[in-house]
């Protein structure tokens, strides 16, 4: 199988992200649960997974590294801790529902939701932003890259100006944690969501937030902190504010192998790798005749990800033939980013997303051209 | 039981704090290590770290050189 559903979730990982989730699962007691040698090593492994994000990140602090199951599960903490009704909050229109579902449920009990448009190329104003910002704003909610163009934004600029207004910024790095160098304070991130098991490598059900000293977050849920048991409340200090229940401490053992991994190659070199091959597959495909290919290409930092639609085929169809016929993963139909879809004209076919992993080859991307040659001329 | 003994015990908010203390002290050779939170600090649970009284300086400046934010500091004979 040649798979290019690397936006979906890695799922070529580093050899010694298997082995620590292994070991992990051998030796791990439950962190922050007791004071024996198996607990204290998977609080070790723990807190050094937090350690090694706020060193990718730029986080100020580890201790300001929370952990969930996922990026949705650290968006719901993010929008839902700072935001409540009769607060104003501006997002766009690439956003997955991971963002959206939060601001419209809040929006039906009162928060005041407006939108930055996005044009057919998926790329938005900056202007608009300036435009929608207001004196009572609480947070811009937006994400680094489009899950189903990879454009990506730029978060100085949003940051700069959500700052300027007194807003907050809470950033959806879905789809480049670990692929693009996100660089917290310089870029006037307040609160940055991630998910452990698509650019970072890591484990599925591996996820978290970094927050950046001085935003003050609710607790979403409550409940065994391993400190403070008589105490009604949830204990007040990160992370065990934001992390009730036990961690996942076998997958967060994979996901510091994978941050370790990494740190050894590089953001950039792995980034250079896979953006290489989705630009040698842009080009090439975007040359066949009766194939639409969607997002910016031109913008010189991308999330590696190219979407398209072969004439007015349904994508499912054009997916489950690239997959039974050629043994290509690719994901079709709507890639939970509704709005993006209306944007781009997309909402009734949906579109074949391919995207790639630095372990993605050129020969891989030379078939999955020839498959999309092929289809086009039937 | 075992015959009680004297102990500087310094207490944490979050086991996050109680592993940064952990991490550091080994680095730096800093005498200790964590046990149990006694209940004559506080009856819930959690990790302390333990160590001779008479290192207490070499605790405290640990715990300020690693920018650890401690809750509380105790000799305790546990």
């Amino acid at each position: 199988m040649i798979y290019f559903d690397n936006a979906a979730t890695t799922l070529h990982k580093p050899e010694g992200v298997i082995e620590a989730v292994v070991r992990a699962m051998k030796t791990s007691g439950n962190a922050a649960r007791g004071v024996h040698g198996a607990s204290l090593g998977a609080a070790g492994t723990v807190y050094e997974t937090r350690k090694k994000l706020a060193e990718l990140f730029h986080c100020p602090r580890p201790d300001h590294v929370a952990f969930t199951a996922n990026a949705t599960g650290a968006l719901n903490i993010a929008i839902y801790g700072l935001l409540a009704p009769g607060d104003h909050a501006v997002t766009t229109a690439l956003e997955h529902n991971s963002v959206l579902r939060p601001l419209y449920d809040l929006e039906e009990r009162g928060l005041r939701l407006d939108m930055v448009p996005a044009d057919r190329l998926g790329n938005v104003r900056y202007e608009d932003f300036e435009r929608l910002l207001r004196p009572d704003t609480k947070a811009v909610v937006c994400t680094h890259a489009s899950n189903l163009t990879g454009n990506v934004l730029d978060l100085r600029r949003i940051g700069e100006m959500a700052h300027r207004h007194g807003a907050y910024l809470i950033v959806d790095a879905s789809q480049t944690a670990g692929c693009l160098p996100i660089h917290m304070e310089e870029m006037g991130i307040d609160v940055l969501c991630f998910t452990g098991h698509k650019g970072l490598l890591g484990p599925q059900g591996t996820g978290g937030l970094c927050i950046r000293p001085g935003v003050e977050l609710r607790p979403f849920q409550r409940g065994g902190s391993g400190v403070h048991s008589y105490d009604r409340r949830q204990p007040s200090a990160y992370p065990t504010r934001l992390e009730a229940g036990t961690l996942n401490s076998h997958g967060l053992a994979g996901l510091s192998a994978a941050l370790d991994y990494i740190a050894r190659e590089g953001v950039g070199a792995l980034h250079a790798a896979e953006d290489a091959l989705a630009r040698r597959f842009y080009g090439e495909v975007s040359r066949i005749e009766g194939v639409t290919v969607y997002g910016d290409h031109s913008q010189a930092q991308r999330a590696p990800i190219v979407s398209l639609n072969i004439r007015d085929y349904d994508s499912a169809v054009v997916a489950d033939v690239l997959y039974t016929d050629y043994e290509i993963a690719t994901r079709a139909g709507a890639h939970c980013a509704p709005r993006m879809h209306e944007a781009l004209g997309t909402t009734e076919q949906g579109a074949v997303r391919f995207s790639f992993s630095p372990f993605n080859t050129l020969e891989e991307v030379r078939i999955a051209v020839e498959a999309i040659r092929d289809l086009s001329k039937e | 039981m075992r015959p009680r003994l004297l102990r500087l015990i310094v207490s944490f908010h979050t086991t996050t704090a109680a592993m940064a203390m952990e991490r550091y002290c080994l680095e730096n050779a800093v005498p200790g290590r964590l046990i149990p939170i006694p209940r004559e600090i506080t009856a819930g649970c959690g990790m302390a770290w333990s160590a001779p009284p008479e290192e207490k300086d070499t605790v405290l400046r640990a715990a300020e050189g690693g920018e650890i934010e401690i809750a509380g500091t105790y000799v305790l004979e546990i």
